[in-house]
């Protein structure tokens, strides 16, 4: 009787030991799923999900305070890839939330008075400037967030879609197609 | 469709074993219509719209201005960056404009280009050649960049980028002449014309690579290159050369499969050929290689096959920047008309207008009419029959690549090898169903390298975010600090000041002691009037040094009358004697 106690209380300690040990040894350093969701999300920074950028919403998604289809600039299929990552259905976007085009943001040089506010707002420091000097944008760093369109007091900011060039232009699915066939 | 397997020597080659690659077609070849006449030298056009970006790497920086006047050779564009090539003026003429045009390009979007127009003079800016063997190869290759020699055969990679020995031993260096598309014939009558210089031109390119040997390709159908060629080889007394017939069979000038062919050595899914010994150019450009370091003579022109609905196909020696309207009608473009098709049938692309100009890749130009190339029958859905398969030269499974692009699966698509597709167009020839099989391939592809460009971008914005944030959290800390510091130094001041007897007691406070705050600025204020008083009276006139003695009396004659009313404000019942009236 005592020895079964005994043992029992042995293979607990071992096993609490094992445990505690690999508690420490093993810790994760922050949520991993967080991470995976992070990789996922545009990175535009733009806050429209309502969280003051992409981390901050991948942690809100991960706690399952926040829904999937808050991120516009992710489109669709963003929502999707999301869906599809933590097992969820998918979700189209609430009422007004749309997915939109990629933009740019450009500073009307002559307007801009040298403020330094949107240097402030941008999330990527894409804008170039300092005090009573023009600012510009950095235009392949900046991710379209808009951010600091409202900031402007002299509204010299504005969104423009990013064209279509011989290098960013895509094929798309099957329509038409040089005829191969000679009719001889 | 497939070819029966088995390796095979031909009666071209003598000893020489030749292998075979998977699959492959043989559509009508159309080559003999354009193959009557000798190359012909098209004229000189009304306007040249040269691009800037004719190679694959970095589009090419505009050197000169609106209204310019350039020479036949000058360099107009300069290569940018480690992958680019220099971009000439084929003609001599001024510089009309630097703009958006049309060119040769899927999209048919604009891309940058220089628009000259011809004075026809044809003058040469001044050049001259050098001896290749008596120069360093990083100086061949400097010349072949600056002279814009890209490869011909279509994929205009800039040749000087191909010319480097150090990285791997090359053994074997391929000229490709198969010329296995359908139409073209332009590599076919530079061989029957200027063997030569194809063979010096391969020569420099073998001395740069230190190749052991130079294996010519010709696709068997092409009986006068291939003599020609040998003939050239007995007559240069080139060693190690051998012009080998290769089997007609569509897409046999792949750089790969006529590799494969030639030496047995298959290039496995992302290898360069380099890396087994082996590098491959255009005969074309081998040609371009000799004129290019020999005479200085830039890429400027190049053989350009115009056929199809033309009254007489022909090749025509065309300046680069041509317009094709301009080249077309030189060959007799028929009235019906209705597209131009730069390259050939199989892998071609369809020119948004005539004035788009002919460039480095425009190795031929189609002239199409609906009798000649009938709209496409509908697409039907696959029916895995599997022919597609049976004649891929890259051994790729077709039809699942399709059903993969189609639903949009482009991870599946890249497990399928995708990207080893050489878009030859093989599986939309065979196809039964008249499936667009190519254009799924490529809409595959450009989306996956259109997502890693925006996982890219995406990373980008990760990583300054983070950073901004971090430095946001540094300034921060910093002004903390700094703060912090301010008021400890502070603390210490008062402490010392604490510690250490008062030597010398606070001036106002000691004089009034009793007077408030308010009563000490007054004082200050008084005693500054008090100051600039006295600094008043001692102050003298500048203006009285050197002065005669007249001005001097009649000076002291005015201070006198001054004083006197001075006193006379001073004292007003002094005097009774009331002021005279005027």
């Amino acid at each position: 009787m005592i020895s079964a106690l005994l043992v029992m209380i042995g293979i607990s300690l071992l096993l609490g030991a094992v445990l505690g040990f690999s508690a420490l040894k093993f810790k994760v350093e922050g949520n991993p799923l967080v991470e995976k969701i992070d990789a996922v999300l545009p990175q535009t920074q733009c806050g429209q999900c309502g969280y003051p950028g992409c981390k901050p919403y991948a942690e809100a998604i991960a706690k399952g305070e926040a829904d999937i289809n808050k991120c516009p600039p992710g489109g669709e299929e963003g929502i999707r890839k999301l869906a599809d990552l933590l097992g969820v259905d998918f979700k189209p976007f609430g009422e007004g939330t749309k997915p939109k085009g990629k933009m740019v943001a450009f500073i009307d040089e002559q307007i801009c008075i040298g403020c330094t506010l949107c240097l402030q707002a941008c999330p990527v420091d894409a804008i170039a400037g300092a005090a009573k000097q023009m600012h510009t944008i950095i235009a392949s760093e900046c991710t379209g967030c808009e951010l600091c369109v409202a900031p402007c007091p002299v509204d010299c900011i504005s969104m423009l879609p990013v064209g279509e060039d011989i290098s960013t232009w895509k094929w798309q699915s099957p329509a038409a197609i040089i005829p191969i066939r000679a009719a001889a | 469709m497939a070819i029966p397997g088995g390796n095979y020597s031909h009666s071209g080659s003598g000893m020489r074993r030749l292998y075979k690659f998977h699959g492959g077609v043989h559509p009508p070849t159309h080559k003999a219509e354009s193959t009557r006449t000798p190359i012909a030298q098209a004229a000189i056009p009304s306007k040249l719209v040269i691009p800037l970006h004719q190679h694959v790497g970095n589009r090419a920086v505009p050197v000169v201005k609106v209204g310019e006047r350039v020479l036949k050779g000058q360099i107009i564009g300069r290569p940018e960056g480690r992958l680019s090539s220099g971009v000439h003026a084929s003609t001599s003429g001024t510089v009309s404009a630097i703009d958006m045009q049309l060119v040769a390009h899927h999209s048919g979007l604009p891309d940058l280009c220089i628009t000259i127009i011809p004075d026809g003079k044809d003058e040469w800016v001044a050049h001259g050649g050098v001896d290749y063997k008596q120069i360093q190869h990083t100086e061949l290759r400097h010349l072949l960049r600056q002279a814009g020699v890209v490869g011909l055969g279509g994929a205009v990679f800039p040749s000087d980028m191909k010319s480097y020995s150090s990285k791997h031993h090359i053994k074997t260096l391929v000229l490709n002449g198969a010329e296995c598309e359908p139409y073209i014939t332009c590599d076919d009558m530079l061989m029957r014309e200027r063997p030569a210089d194809i063979l010096r031109g391969g020569e420099i390119l073998r001395e740069l690579l230190r190749a052991e040997e130079v294996l010519i390709g010709i696709e068997d159908n092409k009986p006068e290159a291939i003599a020609a060629l040998q003939q050239a080889v007995r007559d240069g007394k080139h060693e190690r050369t051998e012009v080998i017939a290769v089997p007609t069979l569509y897409p046999g000038g792949g750089a790969k499969q006529l590799i494969r062919v030639l030496t047995g050595i298959e290039v496995a899914a992302g290898v360069r050929s380099t890396e087994k010994g082996v590098q491959c150019f255009n005969v074309a450009t081998a040609y371009c290689v000799w004129r290019a370091i020999t005479y200085g003579e830039p890429l400027l022109s190049r053989i350009v096959t115009v056929t199809g609905n033309v009254e007489h196909a022909q090749n025509f020696e065309v300046l680069l920047g041509t317009p094709v309207g301009e080249l077309v009608v030189q060959a007799g473009s028929k009235p019906d008309t209705d597209r131009h098709i730069m390259g050939g049938p199989m892998m071609g692309v369809d020119l948004p207008s005539g004035a788009v100009g002919v460039t480095k890749a425009t190795n031929c130009i189609i002239e199409g009419s609906p009798k000649l190339f009938p709209p496409p029958e509908p697409a039907l859905p696959c029916i895995r029959c599997t022919r597609c398969a049976d004649v891929c030269p890259a051994d790729l499974q077709p039809q699942e690549l399709y059903w993969f692009a189609k639903a949009k699966d482009f991870g599946k698509t890249q497990e399928y090898d995708l990207f080893d597709c050489i878009e030859c167009g093989a599986c939309a020839y065979v196809c039964p169903s008249h499936i667009p099989l190519v254009q799924y391939y490529r809409f595959a592809k450009n989306e996956i390298w259109q997502r890693e460009r925006e996982q890219q971008a995406a990373e980008v914005a990760r990583e300054r975010h983070e950073y901004r944030q971090f430095r946001i959290e540094r300034e921060k800390q910093e002004k903390a600090e700094r703060l912090a510091q301010k008021e400890r130094a502070a603390a210490e001041a008062k402490a010392a000041a604490a510690a250490a007897p008062p030597v010398v007691p606070p001036a106002a406070p000691a004089i009034h002691p009793d007077v408030s705050p308010d009563d000490t600025q007054q004082i200050r204020i008084d005693a500054a009037i008090e100051r600039a008083k006295a600094q008043a009276a001692v102050t003298q006139p500048k203006n009285t040094d050197a002065l005669t003695p007249q001005q001097q009396a009649e000076i002291a004659e005015i201070e006198a009358r001054r004083a006197k009313l001075r006193e006379l404000a001073a004292n007003p019942g002094a005097d009774d004697e009331p002021p005279k009236s005027n």
